[in-house]
């Protein structure tokens, strides 16, 4: 499923296959890097980041824009908001 | 034609890659430079223990020529550029150095200036002197609140907060301080440890020596006067010894060259360790933006992928080897004990239950490392 179009990714992080520091530290460090307003990508092929990142982003209050599947892993998708 | 490599960095990595290069390569074939801002090599993972009494920051330390084969030449200067399209490396007193194969294996930058208040209020194990400082404090420490956890992400050694948590809670028992003292761990995560096996395993282990744990707590900043360390989730941890991994960024040298991400770091083929757009340029161990954890053990493995790769290309042949990802480390559990971590992209950690086999395999590694690493032995 295709990310709706509108939403313009700034910052993608291909992490795949990462176990440590793992996809949910690397989307941390990404929404870290941008600016407020801007929207971070990160795919994972780990099954426990559908549980992992929602709920950071919840906690950090940023926005959940989604989670696309795709061949084999998944992007998730958030914008900073604070 | 003799191939002209250069290798920016004398850590594990760029030690390793140029001796494994001196091997494959003949003198004809290849001339190897290593060019390194200190010419002294340093054992990193050994830091964790100086806090503790339990190492002296001269045996982490040996003269980088002393580790690298002779058909190497070690140039000891401090890189100013990286000039990508003139293939050239620009030094801050000697000649620019021109290269047919650049391998950055450059490192990290410690940060402190990244967090506000941090440089005033933090302590950390991430260099010889800041160790020292913190041995120094943990020796005059009469008990209090020690909050333990990291100032920002990436940073070097993703289980080393936690293994320094541990070794805490042993040391202050033996200085007869536990009773005095509350310690709090902070994760950056909603759990202990990225990893959920190992996570499960230390979070009983953290919960029966009664340390606490407070979860998705990111440093944002410190008061070092109100002494309060602020998550960037909203929530605050009183201290009175704050022990704070400091931030990380990339090397000065690829920033200031232009090649890095906003942090500094390379942007990097997982697989074949080439900085994208530049297939002439190579990056392993700290310096890369991989989603592998900066350590010395995935320098250790890229290192070997990066020499297959030059060689190949020297010798005409297309380049076959690939990073699968691999990192093999350990995590300090206290009172003697550890467990062992070893994955790569395919394959996630299944660690062993906390033994001392493995605290005394580290501790044989940590002894030997100088004669079996930098020389490609293991």
């Amino acid at each position: 499923m295709a990310v709706p179009e509108g939403i313009s990714i700034s910052k993608e992080i291909d992490a795949r296959g990462s176990f440590c520091p793992g996809p949910l530290m690397e989307l941390i460090r990404g929404v870290k890097s941008v600016q407020v307003g801007e929207v971070v990508s990160v795919l994972s092929s780990d099954p426990g980041s559908a549980r992992d990142i929602p709920a950071w982003v919840q906690k950090a209050g940023h926005e959940f824009v989604g989670t696309f599947q795709e061949e084999g892993y998944t992007r998730f998708v958030v914008r900073k908001t604070r | 034609m003799t191939a002209r490599i250069v290798v920016l960095g004398g850590g594990v990595g760029g030690t390793l890659v140029s001796n494994l290069l001196a091997r494959k390569l003949s003198r004809s074939a290849a001339e190897i430079t290593v060019v390194d801002a200190t010419g002294r090599h340093i054992y990193q993972p050994g830091w964790l223990y100086v806090p503790f009494g339990l190492e002296k920051p001269e045996n982490l330390v040996k003269r980088e020529r002393s580790l690298l084969s002779r058909k190497v030449r070690l140039v000891v200067d401090r890189v100013v550029k990286i000039d990508a399209d003139a293939r050239r490396v620009v030094l801050a007193e000697g000649a620019p150095l021109e290269y047919d194969y650049l391998v950055v294996a450059a490192g990290a930058r410690l940060a402190p200036e990244a967090v506000p208040g941090y440089e005033e209020a933090a302590h950390n194990f991430y260099n010889a002197e800041n160790a020292l400082r913190l041995r120094a404090a943990l020796y005059g420490f009469g008990g209090g609140t020690v909050v333990v956890g990291v100032a920002d992400i990436p940073y070097k050694c993703p289980p080393a907060p936690l293994e320094f948590t541990f070794m805490l809670e042993d040391y202050l028992k033996q200085r007869g301080l536990r009773d005095r003292t509350k310690i709090v761990y902070l994760s950056p995560l909603n759990r202990v440890f990225t990893i959920e096996t190992v996570s499960q395993m230390v979070t009983p282990l953290l919960e029966e020596r009664g340390v606490e744990y407070r979860l998705f707590f990111n440093t944002e900043s410190i008061d070092p006067v109100a002494k309060v360390v602020r998550s960037m989730e909203g929530e605050e941890e009183q201290y009175d010894l704050l022990v704070l991994v400091p931030p990380h960024r990339g090397a000065p040298v690829v920033v200031e060259s232009g090649l890095g991400d906003q942090q500094g770091w390379l942007p990097t083929d997982r697989e074949t360790l080439q900085v994208k757009g530049r297939p002439e340029i190579y990056a392993l161990g700290d310096a890369t933006d991989l989603p592998v954890s900066k350590s010395g053990s995935a320098a250790h493995f890229q290192a070997k992928v990066v020499a297959d790769r030059i060689a190949d290309a020297v010798h005409g042949k297309q380049p076959a080897a690939k990073y699968d990802g691999h990192v093999l480390c350990f995590l300090e559990t206290g009172y003697g004990q550890a467990t062992q971590l070893a994955f790569d992209y395919e394959h996630p950690p299944q660690p062993p239950r906390p033994s001392r086999f493995y605290h005394y395999e580290k501790m044989l590694f940590n002894r030997t490392y100088w004669y079996i690493v930098p020389r490609g032995i293991v």
